[in-house]
């Protein structure tokens, strides 16, 4: 989509750099120049958050790590140390706690707008897959961090996952004594979790930036789901019209983040985690932090442990093979008025997991977990091949253009004025 | 679109009725009442400590609670630092005198005990975990994060209100106010070791103060509501020193983020002007 670049550099030692190392062209064709679809809404600017919220991550991070002390010992003491005694240390360490929560709220909401637009559909399957892969490392990446703090959650958190592993058969004892590096969770875990704590991020940027140039070589999708057709009617130049809207975006986003910075910053966490760990002493319920939840859910609603794994694990596999399991020709949701209602009974499905995650795993909940983990399953196995071959989508707008642009003569005129726009305004 | 909406909206409102129907069950399994919420001064978005309480709640602290618990996070200077009990450097440094700490080794490979100074963190009234647990049959927990580390759920829906910006909402306040319950919750009097909030309601700690325990020189009534409130505020200053500064510095960044995406959005609204 992006082309080959137009950039002219205005400066002499521009040109001569450029003619070097292109690299300024790359980025005014991909952040400047590149056409995005004119129709996009706001569920469209959380690719841009989440980026945002990868740099809040690693930046915030680094400098606890300056103050963090990875030991069983000190590991406690030195993040109390951070909330009391370090220059703004409460801020930073409550950002990037926060932060975590922030990241996967921003995710779900794009996961689910790729989900509910068909973003998935040929040609982004590599784009999405790319996707799926950066939320495992996110989920890995939380998980390890919530383990640093060494408090009651972190330590039996880290007992309950890395567990999981000796379900499988034959090796499933060796390969959580090689996790654990020990025969315990124990000094060993904490270290090796937080050196991998420290890689993933960069692991996750380095996949972001394949993720992005993926996107940039298929193109945005966009709520009618219709390709572009002609550059000039259906889209406008990234700059200044998404720069603008996502920048609007970003500061609502942070807004709301900093309500639970400021002002709320233990509601998502757990009061136990503020209790130093204690291998001897078994918290009442082992909660999860509140992302996790659906999948753990799932987890506890298979009744046997090995079958629980894998039903968890398969949970997100399943998602990487949206693009062939969805037979549907039509790509958004707002022309399929029959896989909106499913779309929307999983968005439910999904909460309902949530919420019986953080339940005990007894009685009624245990089988409205199970009824919901079916349909979980059901949605991309069953749902999605059939619905395609059934179901009669509604007429879809001749191209973006006309799906936004109010009818008669003025589309013309108004898309010549929009390409111009970056220099007349 | 609207469609869209409602079909959302069902879909929303039958989990919600499935996760009520659950939380019931929730509640009858733990039989444990749930503390109720008190005014705090420190609660809200504009919340600040009440100087005289804290200090009040370091008198019941240093009079009672220090026999039995720790307060190993907390410097004496910690005392008269802003947003703190707000005690003179004066008054820090002749309390910090009036403690033995054990210091060393010096010159000649002992171990000494001095008075304390400011910088020193409060001494512990055991040498160590095996020493409390011979005197008293348990540890009993540090307070210095207590009050985060103690809480309640206040069960669906409530507790999703606790985190929204509305009135009513931003309940943080669950850890004191399990501590207030807790200390007011002792209902039997031949059994000391009953409390009404504490799960399971045999708890170690036996009732451990009573009306005018504590000679309160302000004139603040002398009765076990009141020592419980005021200790259970010096405990959320104590696991919480930074939370004048926090909800202050949120305030400028809110204003500050709310204004910038005024800006943004009218900024938005005129570039897109002709390209809808």
């Amino acid at each position: 989509m992006s082309g080959p670049s137009t950039y002219v550099p205005k400066s002499a030692v521009g040109r001569w750099f450029e003619s070097r190392l292109p690299i300024m062209g790359l980025m005014h064709s991909s952040f400047v120049t590149y056409p995005t679809p004119r129709n996009l809404n706001y569920f469209w600017a959380f690719g841009g958050i989440l980026s945002l919220m990868l740099g809040v991550q690693i930046i915030t991070g680094i400098v606890l790590v300056m103050h963090y002390t990875p030991h069983v010992d000190f590991a406690f003491s030195s993040v109390e140390h951070i909330m009391r005694d370090v220059n703004w240390g409460w801020f930073l360490r409550y950002t990037h706690a926060n932060g975590a929560s922030m990241f996967f709220v921003a995710v779900y909401i794009h996961m689910l707008r790729g989900l509910y637009y068909g973003s998935y559909k040929a040609p982004r399957e590599v784009l999405w897959i790319l996707g799926v892969i950066i939320f495992l490392l996110m989920m890995a990446t939380a998980f390890m961090g919530y383990v640093l703090p060494w408090g009651q959650m972190s330590f039996w958190g880290a007992t309950v996952i890395t567990n999981l592993f000796s379900a499988i058969p034959v090796v499933g004892n060796a390969i959580t004594t090689w996790l654990w590096g020990g025969y315990s969770v124990d000094n060993p875990t904490l270290n090796r979790f937080f050196s991998l704590h420290y890689l993933l991020p960069f692991m996750i940027a380095g996949i972001v930036i394949l993720h992005i140039w993926a996107l940039h070589v298929a193109g945005q999708n966009n709520p009618t789901g219709v390709e572009v057709k002609n550059v000039k009617r259906d889209t406008v130049p990234f700059t200044p019209y998404a720069t603008i809207k996502d920048g609007f975006a970003m500061v609502v986003f942070l807004a709301f983040f900093s309500w639970f910075i400021f002002y709320v910053p233990n509601y998502l966490g757990h009061a136990d985690n503020y209790i130093p760990a204690n291998p001897l002493v078994t918290p009442s319920h082992i909660v999860p932090e509140w992302y996790f939840l659906p999948f753990y859910a799932i987890l506890r609603a298979i009744p046997d442990k090995l079958g629980g794994v894998i039903a968890m694990f398969s949970s997100i596999a399943v998602l990487a093979f949206l693009p062939w399991l969805d037979t549907s020709r039509v790509r958004s949701a707002n022309y399929r008025p029959v896989y909106q209602v499913f779309f929307w009974v999983f968005v439910a499905c999904g909460i309902g997991l949530g919420y019986l995650g953080a339940m005990p795993a007894e009685g009624g909940y245990v089988i409205a977990s199970r009824i919901l983990t079916i349909y979980y399953f059901a949605f991309f196995l069953i749902i999605m091949p059939l619905l395609g071959l059934f179901e009669t989508p509604k007429p879809l707008p001749a191209s973006i253009a006309d799906s936004v642009l109010p009818r008669g003569g003025s589309a013309g005129a108004v898309a010549a004025g929009a390409a111009s726009a970056p220099q007349t305004k | 679109m609207i469609r869209t909406t409602k079909l959302s909206l069902v879909s929303l409102g039958l989990a919600a009725l499935l996760a009520a129907g659950s939380a019931q069950a929730a509640e009858d399994a733990h039989s444990a009442p749930k503390p109720a919420r008190q005014a705090w001064t420190f609660a809200g978005p504009f919340g600040s400590f009440d100087q005289p309480q804290l200090q009040r709640g370091f008198q019941v602290y240093r009079e009672v609670c220090s026999n039995c618990h720790s307060l190993q996070r907390i410097a004496f200077r910690n005392l008269a630092e802003e947003g703190g009990p707000g005690f003179s450097e004066g008054q820090v440094k002749a309390l910090a005198a009036e403690y033995k700490v054990k210091d060393g080794p010096n010159d000649a490979g002992d171990m000494f005990e001095r008075p304390g100074r400011a910088s020193d963190r409060f001494p512990s009234p055991f040498a160590n975990e095996s020493a409390a647990r011979a005197a008293l049959g348990a540890v009993p927990p540090d307070f210095s994060v207590l009050a985060k580390a103690r809480g309640y759920s206040r069960g669906f829906p409530l507790f999703l209100l606790d985190g929204l910006p509305i009135p009513g909402g931003g309940y943080q306040e669950h850890g004191v106010d399990y501590i207030y319950a807790l200390l007011n919750g002792y209902s039997k009097d031949e059994d000391p070791n009953y409390n009404d909030y504490f799960p399971g309601h045999k708890i170690g700690m036996a009732k451990p103060i009573a009306d005018g325990a504590v000679d309160y020189t302000d004139g603040s009534p002398k009765t076990l509501q009141q020592y419980a409130r005021d200790v259970s505020a010096f405990m959320m200053w104590t696991a919480e020193p930074k939370l004048e500064e926090r909800k202050k510095t949120g305030f400028r960044v809110m204003a500050f983020l709310l204004v910038l995406a005024g800006l943004l959005y009218y900024t938005k609204k005129k570039v897109w002007a002709d390209a809808h």
